[in-house]
């Protein structure tokens, strides 16, 4: 028990918790932003692969980090414009056209990835982000080095996270998103063009994915291997439903996951003699699943998701 | 991948020709030409262990000895018709790894008695043509034990594994009895990422293990080398060389050498003399199979340098007997 506290009375633990959550928010708040505006965008593990594999190879061609973020950002959007055409004005199934979508930017990241490195002995490197150290704020107790020398793309996602809260809840646009989310008929009666806006959440949700997944390649390691991905575009899937759709909750609720997965590795430490690894491993997934039990009953998700909005239908 | 499958087609070419001669002239045609080898890899070609198998056929095949193609990263659900392709294709020797489709692979070898397969795996040979390979690096792994030892001064070492499967434990448990012949009462922290490849969650392992006090890691996966660079901590290598890529990092590694057994089961299937055997012992390293990479003299004691030279010259005269034990390692008390 008493370890247990040491592990949470920790800054390291915390510092892990917000660096694993680090992907997980970006791509929960973009998933957020396609889903607020009706459309559901099953394509996220295939996006992230495709931002951490462009992100990446840009750098390791010879552009600067941050070139290398506008590059992966570009690129989720060239993706999510995809999703948005197929889906949108064309109205075909969300989950089919999503999950076609993730086979084919995963696959086509690998692709491209061997045709330009076809034969590496080791995977390539690259100078990825390292740690910043914000000045004053670092120097808090236990907050300071918990959440002010992270890398910057996580600060990146932490300001996404207002941004994209601000725009939302307070600005006409993101009144045009949500009302295209909720009730695309009554939105349309507004003058607001229910395609456009539709189209243009997919869009920047998935450049906000794109870079979470270039996270991996440009602040977590500095390499990019195939699938490295490994599942966190999903997990992101069930964190929107955790966090009832709003931005402060999918921080929160990203947080909460990468928590229970830097306790896990430590647990594993203190009492990996007894229990087999595999229950630790399972833990962050199953300590989620509870939560989201708990919090989605009470979800209120946007009205129009998944449903086409066709002009004139009645 | 793409090269593969140009390979690929380049081959079938290539087998139309050579099938074509040998009905003129009636020889057989792997005593006469290059033997055709295939090798179908789960992982792509970067991850440490494919890239020493690659790297032996690559040699090979430099050499004029074998043509080379291979499938990399290819699904273990789909392993077998992989297999069943090149036989069909009539590549002389498959190479790969079998670790998760060990029966469906020795079924595939039943139904091409003429196809030579030489495949990593946890158990042994089986037929006729079905040979088994590992990395058996236990002894040279042994030796970096004995490094890693010295050089802890904690008294606590951090591992982080892929899977416990037999080829990581008994790699792990040779480094332990390593530490504890000069460290008998050293600490050991265990754990596994349950992937072969994800470096991000094995570098947040490797940092759990060294905000507990860790001051060396056993990296048997990408990402934990990288942790120990960031926090100033010294790191054991595994399977390749990793010592120029982080100076100062990795003091030792525990190398494996493909060639000698890649070099034994080409010249079987030349002679006509292949048959299902266990190569394992070619990656020992009084074969030449596993060594410990140079070590840099500047990080390491002279006593500590000169102990681990007299054990590895016992190890190559057959004097001293690395322990072999499959089970899973767990984290000390």
């Amino acid at each position: 028990m008493n370890e247990i506290l040491e592990i949470l009375l920790s800054v390291s633990f915390w510092a892990a918790a917000l660096r694993i959550a680090s992907p997980l928010i970006l791509g929960t708040l973009g998933e957020l932003v396609c889903e607020r505006a009706g459309v559901l965008n099953l394509g996220i593990e295939g996006i992230m692969t495709a931002g951490a594999m462009a992100g990446w190879m840009a750098v390791y061609q010879g552009a600067d980090l941050w070139t290398g973020v506008a590059v992966a950002a570009a690129i989720g959007m060239i993706l999510g414009f995809i999703h948005g055409v197929f889906t949108v004005p064309l109205g075909l199934s969300q989950h089919v056209t999503g999950l076609g979508l993730t086979l084919l930017a995963t696959s086509l990241s690998y692709f491209t990835y061997r045709m330009i490195l076809p034969d590496v002995p080791s995977p390539p490197r690259i100078e990825a982000f390292q740690p910043l150290a914000i000045p004053y704020l670092s120097d808090l107790p236990i907050i300071g080095p918990a959440i002010f020398e992270q890398t910057p793309l996580t600060y990146f996602a932490l300001i996404a996270v207002a941004v994209v809260a601000f725009v939302l809840y307070k600005t006409p646009l993101g009144l045009a998103v949500r009302s295209v989310g909720e009730n695309p008929a009554a939105a349309e009666a507004q003058g607001i063009d229910v395609y456009a806006v539709r189209i243009g959440a997919v869009m920047v949700g998935s450049g906000l994915m794109a870079v979470g997944g270039a996270f991996l390649t440009m602040s977590a390691f500095n390499a990019f291997f195939f699938e490295m991905v490994a599942g966190r575009g999903w997990i992101c899937i069930a964190l929107v439903v955790f966090a009832s759709w709003r931005p402060g909750k999918a921080l929160l609720g990203a947080f909460l996951f990468g928590a229970f997965d830097a306790f896990q590795v430590r647990l594993q430490q203190v009492v990996g003699g007894d229990i087999p690894y595999q229950i630790f491993l399972m833990l962050p997934y199953l300590l989620s699943i509870l939560a989201l039990i708990v919090m989605s009953r009470r979800a209120a998700y946007p009205k129009a998701l998944m449903i086409p909005y066709r002009k004139g239908e009645r | 991948m793409t090269q593969g499958l140009f390979r690929k087609g380049l081959t079938a070419l290539a087998l139309a020709g050579a099938v074509v001669v040998a009905a003129i002239t009636g020889v057989q045609p792997a005593a006469a030409e290059k033997i055709k080898v295939a090798a179908i890899y789960t992982l792509p070609v970067e991850q440490q262990w494919i890239s020493r198998i690659h790297k032996a056929l690559n040699t090979a095949a430099e050499r004029g000895d074998i043509e080379y193609v291979y499938s990399e990263n290819v699904a273990n659900t789909d392993y077998e018709r992989v297999m069943r392709e090149y036989s069909e294709a009539g590549q002389n020797l498959v190479v790969g790894e079998v670790f998760a489709v060990e029966r469906a692979a020795r079924a595939v070898a039943k139904d091409y008695p003429k196809t030579a397969y030489l495949m990593g795996s946890s158990f042994g040979p089986s037929g006729d043509n079905f040979s088994v390979f590992d990395n058996w690096i236990h002894e040279p792994s042994y030796l970096t034990g004995m490094i890693a030892g010295s050089l802890s001064k904690s008294g606590v070492i951090g591992m982080v594994g892929g899977y416990p499967i037999p080829e990581v434990n008994r790699l792990m448990h040779a480094f332990m009895d390593g530490v504890r012949e000069v460290k008998p009462d050293t600490k050991f922290l265990v754990s596994f990422i349950g992937s072969w490849y994800d470096p991000p969650k094995a570098k947040e392992a490797a940092f759990a293990m060294m905000d507990t006090g860790a001051d060396i890691m056993y990296a048997e996966r990408y990402g934990v080398s990288d942790a120990a660079k960031e926090r100033g901590v010294m790191a054991i290598g595994n399977v390749i060389d990793t010592q120029n890529e982080y100076p100062g990092t990795v003091v030792a590694s525990a190398l494996w050498h493909m060639e000698p057994t890649i070099d034994k089961a080409i010249e079987a299937v030349k002679s006509g003399s292949y048959e299902a055997a266990d190569y394992g012992s070619y990656s020992f390293m009084s074969q030449g199979g596993g060594s410990l990479a140079p070590i840099d003299p500047k990080l390491v004691d002279e006593k500590t340098l000169a102990a681990v030279k007299i054990r590895e010259q016992e190890i190559r005269d057959g004097l001293f007997r690395v322990n072999v034990n499959d089970s899973e390692p767990k984290s000390s008390k």
